[in-house]
């Protein structure tokens, strides 16, 4: 038995140490700063581009056959996800749809980091064909048509839009891409500024969503000043076995660690590849995906400077840790958002926990991750203690 | 006398000797060695420079991107003003580098700013640095406990 409790099992049931408790502290909300600055976006903290946005994140008219908006895959009653193993707009992709509470905190975003702000992660899907399926001349008739005031309130005057095609971009079919071929440059960069602004305003808007208390908070919040935790704030054995577990022996704490529960960085954990689907690098094809986006910090589109451009600047560039290698999820909400991992590859929180027991080889580069023995009791700790996460 | 064990007795044997090994792994895994050297100055490896480190952010947190400040002198003291720094480092115990590539660049008198620096985990860090200067080549590594 003692052997058994040394593996990764939930042993003993007395409260907290102080040391624990202090470790535990860190994970709360309470110790969630502010939501950071993005002076890469001049609107992210104005309230008509937030609300701008939020009419641009629920309106299928954003997308080429009326019915995708980013509230498709982005649902505001399911933690703005879908439940689905990959996310399904026009068609299929290739990946799990995050949730968004606190995305204006992450550095990187998608899940293998492949854009550098939130505003121009938001451009993103809405140029992908089994996404929104649109382009960017497309996007621009469509603020002038149906939100010109609001936009030029914010935003100042929306560019002359004559004779331009109705389907025009550099990232669409082959008859949209020669279409914006033939734009002149000038007119290219007017359409792309009122592009960057629609990817400004969403993130204007994903900037309020943020995680909300839960049971967790409540509990550490408690001991931390000494109290006994009661009612909305109480932990069973198993919970609290799963906590420790959680900061402790199982080492969850390494990634998922700070008020949201993760690092912000890219790990190859030996998530196995999807039968079917392209190869799939991670990270390691994000950095080039990120340095050539004209959307990114550097670029002409951004209102920042250099200085704000400290992630895209010290980023590595390469190297084997990158392959396979994708973002740490927050664990806020994950008991109730099931498949999991980037392509929904676990069906359960049991299945995403074996996967740790198992630590298989990664299919391409190197896992990081050590095999972990659970106990069943350890196992059924860890998933009590990840529902007070919801 | 000899007596052969029932292979249900090995068999739990082992099964109990591979947990406590994973165990004792797990637990060694994420302690930094007791005698660690924490000094935030210190020779080159070769003692071609002497090196002091201080973070421009104090106390170091795990999370933000943040800067620090290596002072280099040669052995008898003098400023290097004209090194080139080449910095990585990683956690010994986990087995991965920086989660940034962070850069050096001399900012007057021998003091170098190390910009980039992100530790996204807690427990044993190492700052590498590789100086190149007109001394000579060495390096120096820096522990650092979060």
């Amino acid at each position: 038995m003692m052997l058994a409790c040394g593996a990764v099992a939930a042993c003993n049931p007395s409260e907290l140490t102080d040391a624990e408790i202090e470790t535990a502290k860190s994970l709360t909300l309470a110790e969630l700063p502010p939501v950071p600055p993005d002076p890469t976006n001049r609107v992210a903290d104005d309230s008509a581009a937030a609300a701008l946005g939020a009419t641009l994140f629920f309106d299928p008219a954003m997308s080429i056959d009326g019915e995708v908006s980013c509230a498709t895959c982005h649902q505001i009653d399911n933690q703005f996800q879908d439940g689905l193993p990959r996310g399904h707009g026009i068609a299929t992709t290739d990946r799990r749809t995050m949730p968004l509470a606190g995305v204006a905190y992450s550095p990187w975003q998608f899940w293998d980091g492949r854009r550098d702000s939130l505003w121009a992660q938001a451009l993103t899907p809405l140029e992908d064909l089994r996404e929104h399926g649109g382009t960017r001349t497309f996007y621009a008739h469509l603020i002038a048509e149906r939100y010109a005031d609001r936009y030029e309130r914010i935003f100042g005057p929306l560019p002359d839009l004559t004779g331009l095609p109705v389907h025009a971009g550099p990232r669409g079919s082959l008859t949209h891409k020669a279409a914006w071929a033939r734009i002149p440059p000038e007119r290219q960069e007017e359409i792309d500024t009122v592009f960057a602004n629609i990817g400004k305003a969403i993130a204007a808007f994903e900037r309020t969503i943020l995680p909300e208390e839960t049971r967790f908070d409540r509990y550490v919040a408690a001991l931390a000043s000494g109290k006994q935790p009661e009612g909305g704030a109480a932990f069973t054995d198993l919970e609290r076995e799963g906590l420790r577990l959680f900061i402790g022996k199982a080492g969850c704490i390494n990634c998922h660690n700070g008020p949201r529960l993760t690092d912000d960085h890219f790990h190859n954990t030996g998530v196995p590849a999807v039968d079917g689907l392209p190869e799939d690098r991670g990270r390691a094809q994000a950095v080039r995906q990120v340095i050539s986006d004209p959307f990114n910090c550097f670029g002409p589109f951004s209102d920042g400077t250099e200085a704000d451009c400290g992630e895209l600047r010290f980023m590595v560039p390469g190297g084997e840790e990158l392959e396979r290698a994708y973002k740490t999820p927050s664990l806020r909400g994950v008991a109730s958002r099931p498949p999991y991992m980037h392509a929904g590859q676990y069906r359960t929180l049991e299945e995403a926990i074996d996967h740790y027991s198992r630590a298989p080889e990664a299919p391409a580069g190197k896992s990081e991750i050590p095999a972990l023995v659970f106990t069943d009791r350890g196992r059924a700790a860890l998933i009590a203690f990840l529902k007070t996460l919801d | 006398m000899v007596r052969v064990l029932p292979i249900k007795y090995v068999v739990i044997g082992a099964i109990l000797v591979t947990i406590s090994a994973a165990w004792i792994v797990m637990s060694q895994r994420h302690a930094p060695p007791a005698d660690l050297d924490l000094a935030r100055s210190k020779q080159s490896v070769g003692g071609i420079y002497t090196v002091t480190l201080e973070s421009e952010a104090e106390p170091v947190k795990t999370g933000p991107l943040h800067s620090w400040i290596a002072a280099v002198k040669s052995a008898d003291g003098t400023p290097i003003v004209d090194a080139t720094i080449q910095v990585d480092g990683g956690m010994p115990n986990h087995g991965h580098g920086l989660p940034t590539a962070p850069q050096a660049s001399h900012i007057g008198d021998g003091h170098y700013r190390i910009e980039g620096v992100r530790f996204n985990m807690g427990g044993w860090w190492e700052l590498h640095l590789r100086i190149n200067g007109p001394a000579g080549d060495d390096e120096v590594t820096f522990n650092i406990v979060l």
